[in-house]
């Protein structure tokens, strides 16, 4: 059995997706800017997914949601531009954000801070979320922004937006958050917050790749990133992706319309592939209160199995998972997420993440089960972690010269 | 960066088949116990290297007859991904049959070319090339463990880079030999930073002792100094051509002090040296005339020609004057 529990990473396009996004491919496939017809033929389509985003995450109409080609883009304007506007043309000289986020944020970051941007990256508690207050305490008169995701990729953890953003209101300092991980996984409402910019992207929500959005609060000025055209009134140049608008709408609408259901279905069935992992086999952990992940995420690690070997095996069983402590990667370090968290070195090493979708099926959920704890018990009987036979006197192991 | 880099090559597809087998079936995998040692009259070895914690650890069994060193056996145990689990597994086999004199010699390059399926293709990319490094330190620590002695005994030189092997003394050797400048050409002639990258700067996969970075700053710096020396003896021993620019002009005022300015200065002018210029057939000495000399007539002419015949005779028969 094919089984893919790595929805945090991408999701499959939703059938009824492909067939709306189908005819803005070679039938509809004028210029929107245009002014004959074939170029307006697609206005209704835009009009409709447009509508479609600013209900799936409950916009204002004073708001815009402006198409860009990823979330990467989404997260790179907001961090250059408000350099631009409020650091190179202001006062301002300091950007607040989490040793967490996603690489497009903290590289970003990284190229700010060799420009000179001061930038605070916050640590997360030992359940992955940066608090309220910890945010409060940073800021500073000369912050810009404030950077926090919604949700984390690796553990899923719902950080909290709503106290988050009351902070910056009132301190006077700009709100993004990266929404990646949230928006079509659980309820995003921007009236019940006070965010000022928030990143999504399709592809994480059975959209299509390569397209992605940017909200902006009460249409405040942000300089655009992408100068041309004048496409999204100027918000955003570059000939409008037609079919992908139209599929990420569609995309938004499906996974938002009775949210809680879904919700509530997919958290079922996570449970009970948690339950089962964690009662099933000794020394494995999960990280995060299940009250407050996303309900498709469960980062389990499992005491003397290497994250990459355990993927090896759940790939020879068809499962596709995902762990953050690749041996691959060239620095090799530990899980970031996990560390932060406070897991001690060696679990950090044996993270994986199963991501689940709403079109996973309680049979995966089953296959998985086995095939998880055949794969935990061969690799472990290889393990020199579950070795009987202890080292001759001197032959111990020297202290981890591992850089972390 | 170009076309073939655009897409990163899918990691697992570059194992060998070798490397695939064994992750999956590994023939060595298993601990040895003192109770079958002890009723063949063997000694047991056991050695650990690494450490969950450093996301990789491997642990290594050897049953030795002790009339002869021969390693009758030999099984590990292994924390670490498929290629760690692959290297361990081969490790042991390499192992079983040796003498432990001979077994020391084994190196993560053995290792990897056992894992190979043909000899010219590697057996795992470039960033996997670590996990074999493993096997090589635990064998070293085993045999030490054996014959009683510091497993550093059994290094004679410092290595630099563990996956390619490459020593302190090759580096400098080949950055001197080759004028290298930069980390890529270290790569490109040794192989030394291909792999796992620790051995570059600081930072890496794994704390080092010598990093490349500052061995090639160490190198340069010699280089710099030994040039500076040469051009200093060369200026001495009267080889103009191979001074340096600042020793050159030295030696050119040296010339025109001892042999031509003062029959200036009589007439009222004077002369100062503005450039040198090498090209492979001539070295032109750009010049500039003052006071009565600006404008005579035979500062074209004869003291032209008599300020190049001197530095001629004196330096360089390659060198022309040029006033300006």
């Amino acid at each position: 059995m094919n089984v893919y529990l790595d929805n945090n990473a991408t999701t499959m396009v939703d059938p009824a997706v492909v067939e709306e996004m189908m005819p803005f491919f070679s039938e509809i496939y004028g210029n929107p800017s245009s002014l004959h017809r074939y170029g307006t033929a697609s206005h209704p389509a835009i009009t409709k997914a447009i509508n479609q985003m600013y209900k799936g995450i409950n916009a204002s109409d004073k708001d815009d949601i402006i198409f860009t080609s990823c979330a990467t883009e989404a997260n790179n304007w907001v961090l250059k531009s408000v350099w631009f506007d409020k650091i190179m043309h202001g006062e301002k000289n300091h950007i607040v954000t989490t040793e967490i986020e996603h690489p497009s944020v903290l590289s970003a970051c990284k190229f700010l801070e060799d420009q000179g941007v001061k930038v605070t990256y916050l640590p997360v508690n030992d359940q992955g979320i940066v608090e309220a207050h910890t945010v409060r305490s940073f800021i500073t008169e000369k912050t810009a922004l404030v950077s926090i995701m919604w949700a984390n990729n690796e553990t899923g953890m719902i950080f909290p937006i709503k106290e988050i953003g009351e902070i910056c209101k009132e301190k006077g300092v700009l709100f993004h958050t990266d929404g990646v991980q949230a928006v079509g996984k659980i309820p995003v409402d921007m009236q019940d917050v006070h965010v000022d910019f928030m990143s999504m992207s399709a592809h994480k929500f059975h959209g299509p790749k390569g397209v992605g959005a940017l909200y902006i609060r009460n249409s405040q000025h942000l300089t655009p990133l992408l100068h041309g055209g004048e496409h999204m009134g100027g918000r955003r140049s570059g000939t409008l992706n037609v079919p992908y608008i139209v599929g990420m709408g569609k995309a938004l609408e499906l996974a938002t319309e009775n949210i809680q259901e879904k919700m509530a279905s997919i958290a079922a069935k996570r449970d009970r592939l948690e339950d089962a992992l964690l009662s099933g086999l000794t020394d494995v952990f999960t990280v995060g209160d299940r009250a407050n992940r996303t309900p498709n995420t469960i980062l389990i690690s499992i005491r003397g199995v290497e994250g990459e070997g355990m993927l090896w095996d759940l790939n020879n069983a068809l499962i596709g998972a995902s762990t953050g402590s690749a041996c691959a990667s060239e620095d090799l370090e530990a899980n970031s997420v996990m560390l932060a968290i406070g897991a001690d070195n060696e679990l950090a090493h044996t993270g994986i993440r199963l991501s689940l979708s709403r079109f996973t099926t309680d049979a995966e959920i089953d296959y998985v089960i086995e095939r998880f704890e055949s794969a935990v018990k061969r690799l472990r009987a290889i393990s020199s972690s579950y070795a009987i036979v202890q080292p001759t006197a001197g032959g111990e192991s020297a202290a981890c010269a591992i850089h972390h | 960066m170009a076309k073939n880099d655009l897409l990163g090559g899918s990691l697992w597809d570059q194992y060998s088949n070798k490397v695939t087998t064994l992750m999956n079936n590994p023939t060595n995998q298993g601990e040895i116990t003192q109770e079958e040692c002890d009723t063949a009259g063997h000694k047991l070895i056991v050695a650990d290297f690494g450490a969950e914690s450093c996301g990789d650890a491997v642990r290594l069994y050897w049953e030795v007859d002790p009339a002869n060193d021969t390693i009758v056996n030999s099984k590990f145990k292994s924390f670490g991904c498929g290629t760690a689990i692959a290297s361990s597994d081969m490790m042991a086999e390499l192992c079983i049959g040796k003498t432990v004199q001979q077994a020391v010699k084994i190196t993560n390059i053995d290792v990897e070319m056992s894992l190979r399926d043909d000899p010219e293709t590697p057996a795992v990319p470039p960033q996997k090339m670590h996990c074999s490094v493993m096997a090589y330190d635990v064998i070293k620590k085993a045999a030490g463990l054996y014959l009683g002695v510091d497993e550093s005994s059994f290094e004679s030189e410092i290595i630099v880079c563990e996956c390619a092997r490459i020593s302190l003394g090759t580096l400098r050797e080949v950055i001197k030999l080759n004028d290298l400048k930069s980390i890529e050409q270290i790569t490109d002639y040794t192989k030394a930073g291909g792999f796992c990258k620790s051995c570059i700067k600081p930072g890496g996969h794994e704390a080092r002792e010598y990093y490349l970075v500052d061995i090639l700053a160490d190198v340069r710096r010699e280089m710099d100094v030994e040039k500076m020396q040469a051009a200093a003896d060369a200026g001495a021993s009267g080889d103009f051509e191979t001074m340096t620019l600042v020793q050159k002009i030295k030696a050119i005022d040296a010339v025109i002090d001892e042999s031509v300015r003062q029959f200036l200065i009589m007439d009222g002018g004077n002369v100062e040296v503005i450039d040198v210029k090498d090209s492979p057939d001539y070295i032109d000495i750009y010049i500039r005339y003052l006071g009565a000399c600006n404008g005579c007539a035979s500062s074209s002419t004869g003291t032209l020609y008599a300020i190049e015949s001197t530095l001629k005779e004196k330096l360089s028969t390659k060198i022309r004057v040029l006033p300006i």
